[in-house]
């Protein structure tokens, strides 16, 4: 029998706001423990929460973004449970009134087009974090101490449909979603420090029957490898559990990146009952048609549209035009270069940041926001190539000195006298030399071999250690051999 | 003694004038709580060190001249369900027992802007989840016009203590009527603002679409002072309404000639004592005279205000009382073998029995399967509430109700049916569901006991609430009348 694998996705995202979602708490998780406090976020008796602005723009950017119906009113709820990193013993969030439905994303796998759809957008706050104490995990640990950074910083929680029919596409879609949330400056998308999370909804169904099959949900997915492995897992454990006429089970699974497997957590009969009520301490958010379109105006270029402009106006390939946007922070710094490249041409800007800049970046463990090699000082480099001043392979050394140094490009080119030699009567010595000293080559060159020539120019170019301008050497080269 | 028996307005022209220092009337306040105390037990704690040196600050400002708000330097105590940052907040329960609040409640700090001085926190039903006081993990405080009976509740400190002359003013909460019940059977004057007047950040929350702080004193006119100083909107309170905030002194002493007055048939039928009744309809027989009419109105949603409002709130309540988990503050069971039998233990001994009752019920009604035949239907059921209001104030400017069934009953007579203590609140629940202002004034007194009048408005509409029930202490003594055991 041959399974068709039916996936739906719930994806968390942090919300990249500076305040927390209910008070002004920094989002700064990363401080002392315990730092990022106040009464609200603490869940004190008596404190009360209060919407965050910017939260609800990126929470409707998002929905924009991912073509969503935006709705004009929604609610928040209590979803109750207890864990002692929840410190009011509920979570704030959206249940039967979200404030985002109805939208979809086009995702390319493999150079086929596919909608997923999205059923809903909703918001929510995220509870704190546990340090267990002698275990992994709060059952073996002799105690476990709890650091409420965390609690309370916004997040949006974005469920597909369950359009999604393999591993494949489901790591596709995630990385597509990453990628909106993160040019539409809404979240940082980072699968490993966890501001973007990952459920993994997965059944299988014999190929051509409606019916769904039992789900199991994985979760514990800390990157898009694991998130695609963890799903191709998932489905065989359920084919082979199937074809050996066992049953799925409703439950949520935990992957495990060591072992490669994924293990039983909970089942449904373990579910909570989250007891959802609307949220009495907050009113429901109304948010009027003038407001929703003036964050769509504001809307910053979808990834989609950018990849279009990259193709259509600035003439870069499929590859280079999605490359040059996966990573924001090259984005940007690409963005700025166009903004004052005068007349070099793109495509050769993105061939220094895709190439030498991002290996000096990656390499050095930085990013291209703190890079030294500022745009300008990029585009001089480029400038000082398109102008015959220094040859590619000299430019490659100078960019090396420039990420360390953070020096100009013209500084660097006097001081270490790397100045592409294009004066005649100099070169053309050391090419009377080169001749000289391989006769037979010259021969070559002579009986129509003009490849041969290469070999010359090799050789005049170590004599000029890498300074002098190619086409004017091989230009000598040919003329003189000619004369001759 | 006799000077906390004055208005605030008095008692601030006698600061003003310097005849009176602020530090004397601490002093004095203290004195009448330790004499009463021992009867009363109207108090959970006092701040009396901070109350005193706060009151020399206040002199000091008084003696260079300053212009002082009226209610400077004057005492007020304040329901143990408020945060005062510092002192401990209890909420009448063990699971609270050593909590000290890590914060200012917003009407702290507005009695803080106003100079005024928190002698001390009130005793109160546990989580203000009772009508008699009783439920107080630390002990019951008793009704000065009968030892042997309840003050009514939760805020039962908050009426006890001024109508036994410990202090002239307080601050009580009222959810479902534990401001109103009480001051009517403590013969004080007690009000409920409309939901959204008064900022609940710092009220430890019951049922959060329910709760209003309110004041509770001697006449309309104090209570008009203190609404002046605690109202208003408050950024941290997204419950909070961003209106306008009167002066609540100038409307009293308006004449109320044609004021129409609506008077629930359903609050006049056989649940009501005939006597508080008839003291209920002399009190409408006075207004009429002064130009008033009233006739009987049907609020037909009113008979099943207690199931209504005991799903609705315990409900959120059961949301509410989570965060009381033993992780981070309060009571802790400190033996648990782990997390769960922690959580267990520390709430099974840490909350008191009225409180485990109120989030069991909330919980079940919340549950799968059952939250559309309860909690959904009683959602519901308030919005026939508030429809009813509605029409009703089409065409009356006030509602005029008993507050409380009967006065106040014997200490322990009813804790051990609570169906019947529910029932205290019929008269109050319904102005809670429909988030409208609403008064209890003294209007009689019933073998011995104070009777309470309640005057209902519409949302927003307090002025004309404290219109009607000045007039109507313009023309009764009933809250001038003091209990026995102070004369």
């Amino acid at each position: 029998m041959e399974f068709e694998p039916v996936i739906g996705i719930e994806v968390h995202a942090q919300l990249k706001t500076r305040t927390k979602l209910f008070c002004g708490c920094s989002t700064n998780s990363g401080e002392k423990r315990n730092s990022n406090v106040c009464p609200v976020c603490l869940g004190m008796p008596g404190a009360l929460p209060v919407l965050n602005k910017k939260a609800v723009e990126y929470a409707v950017r998002a929905g924009l973004a991912l073509n969503c119906t935006v709705k004009e009113l929604s609610v928040f709820s209590r979803k109750n449970y207890f864990y002692p990193d929840l410190p009011k013993g509920y979570q704030i969030s959206q249940f039967d009134l979200p404030v985002c439905e109805n939208g979809s994303i086009t995702i390319d796998v493999d150079n086929r087009k596919k909608t997923i759809g999205i059923q809903r957008i909703h918001m929510e706050e995220d509870a704190g974090k546990l340090i267990h104490q002698g275990s992994a995990s709060i059952a073996g640990a002799d105690y476990s101490l709890v650091d409420l950074n965390r609690a309370c910083v916004p997040l949006i929680e974005i469920v597909s449909e369950p359009d999604i029919r393999s591993a494949r596409e489901a790591r596709v879609y995630v990385e597509a979603l990453k990628l909106i949330l993160q040019h539409t400056g809404v979240c940082d998308g980072n699968l490993e420090e966890g501001s973007l999370r990952a459920d993994v909804n997965i059944s299988i169904r014999p190929l051509g029957q409606e019916k769904l099959g039992t789900r199991a949900e994985v979760k514990n997915l800390n990157s898009f490898r694991s998130l695609e492995r963890a799903a191709t897992v998932e489905i065989e454990r359920q084919k082979a559990l199937i074809i050996s006429g066992g049953k799925v089970v409703q439950q949520t699974r935990n992957w495990d990146d060591a072992s490669q497997k994924t293990t039983a957590l909970r089942s449904k009969e373990e579910a909570h009952d989250y007891r959802y009520f609307q949220e009495p301490d907050l009113i429901p958010l109304r948010l009027p048609v003038a407001m929703i379109r003036e964050i769509k105006n504001s809307m910053p270029e979808l990834p989609v549209k950018k990849m279009e402009r990259y193709k259509a106006d600035l003439g870069l390939n499929d590859f280079n035009s999605y490359q040059i946007l996966v990573d924001c922070d090259m984005n940007r710094y690409f963005e700025e270069c166009l903004l004052i490249k005068e007349d070099i041409e793109p495509s050769e800007i993105c061939k220094w940041i895709l190439g030498d800049l991002n290996a000096l970046v990656k390499d050095g463990n930085s990013s291209f926001s703190e890079c030294k090699v500022t745009p300008e000082k990029l585009i001089t480099l480029v400038k000082l190539i398109k102008s015959g001043k220094i040859s590619g392979k000299i430019a490659k050394e100078v960019i090396k000195k420039m990420y360390e140094t953070g020096a100009d490009p013209e500084n660097i080119v006097k001081e270490s006298g790397v100045e592409q030699i294009s004066d005649t009567d100099m070169l053309q010595a050391a090419v009377d030399k080169v001749l000289a000293a391989n006769p037979d080559v010259v021969l070559k060159i002579k009986a129509g071999k003009t490849n041969s020539a290469n070999f010359l120019m090799g050789q005049v170019m170590r004599e000029t250690r890498g300074q002098a301008q190619p086409d004017l050497v091989r230009k000598l080269i040919l003329d003189t051999v000619n004369k001759g | 003694m006799e000077i906390l028996e004055k208005s605030v307005k008095e008692i601030h022209g006698l600061l003003k004038n310097r005849v009176l220092k602020c530090r004397d009337l601490i002093i004095q306040t203290y004195k009448n709580i330790e004499q009463q105390e021992p009867e009363i037990q109207s108090f959970i704690s006092l701040a009396k060190e901070e109350s005193i040196s706060r009151s020399e600050e206040i002199d000091r400002l008084y003696d260079k001249g300053e212009e002082l708000p009226v209610l400077a330097g004057i005492p007020i105590a304040v329901k143990d369900n408020i945060c005062i940052k510092g002192q401990k907040t209890t909420c009448a329960s063990r699971m609270l027992a050593d909590f000290v609040a890590p914060y200012d409640a917003t009407v702290t700090k507005k009695l803080t802007e106003h100079y005024m001085i928190p002698v001390g926190k009130l005793n109160m039903d546990e989580f203000a989840m009772g009508s008699s006081t009783e439920n107080s993990v630390f002990h019951t405080t008793r009704n000065p016009w009968s030892l042997d009976c309840v003050p009514g509740g939760s805020s039962g400190g908050s009426t006890a203590s001024v109508a036994a002359g410990q202090v002239p003013l307080s601050l009580g909460s009222d959810t479902g009527g534990s401001i109103r019940q009480p001051a009517a059977f403590c013969g004080v004057t007690g009000f409920k603002p409309t939901y959204g007047r008064v900022s609940r950040y710092g009220l430890v929350a019951f049922a959060s679409s329910l709760d209003q702080i309110g004041p509770v004193a001697k006449n309309v006119e104090d209570i008009s002072c203190v609404l002046n100083a605690i109202s208003g909107h408050d950024s941290m309170d997204s419950t909070s309404a961003d209106i306008a905030v009167p002066d609540f002194t100038l409307c009293l002493g308006k004449d109320i000639k044609g004021l129409k007055i609506g008077v629930p048939a359903e609050l006049f039928g056989p649940a009501i004592n005939s006597d508080v009744r008839q003291c209920v309809i002399n009190g409408l027989e006075l207004l009429s005279k002064e130009g008033a009419c009233w006739e009987e109105v049907n609020m037909e949603s009113f008979p099943h205000a207690i199931e209504t409002y005991y799903i609705l709130s315990s409900a959120e309540a059961s949301a509410n009382l989570a965060r009381f988990d033993g992780v981070k503050y309060g009571h802790r069971y400190h033996n648990a073998k782990n997390i769960k039998e922690m959580y267990k233990k520390t709430r099974g001994s840490g909350f008191g029995s009225e409180v485990k009752r109120r989030i069991i019920l909330g919980t079940y009604v919340l549950s799968a399967g059952y939250y559309d035949a309860y909690y959904a239907k009683a959602q519901k059921m308030r919005t026939l509430f508030k429809l009813d209001f509605a029409k009703a104030f089409k065409k009356y400017d006030v509602l005029i109700t008993p507050s409380s069934p009967t006065t106040a009953f014997k200490i322990g007579e009813k804790i051990e049916d609570p169906l019947d203590m529910y029932t205290a609140d019929i008269a109050t629940i319904p102005v809670n569901l429909a988030g409208l202002p609403a008064i209890s004034v003294p209007c009689g007194f019933v073998d011995g006991l104070p009777a309470g009048l309640q005057v209902i408005g519409k949302a927003f509409d307090e002025e004309t609430v404290l219109k009607v029930a000045y007039k109507y202490q313009q023309l009764t003594d009933f809250h001038k009348k003091k209990p026995k055991l102070l004369n």
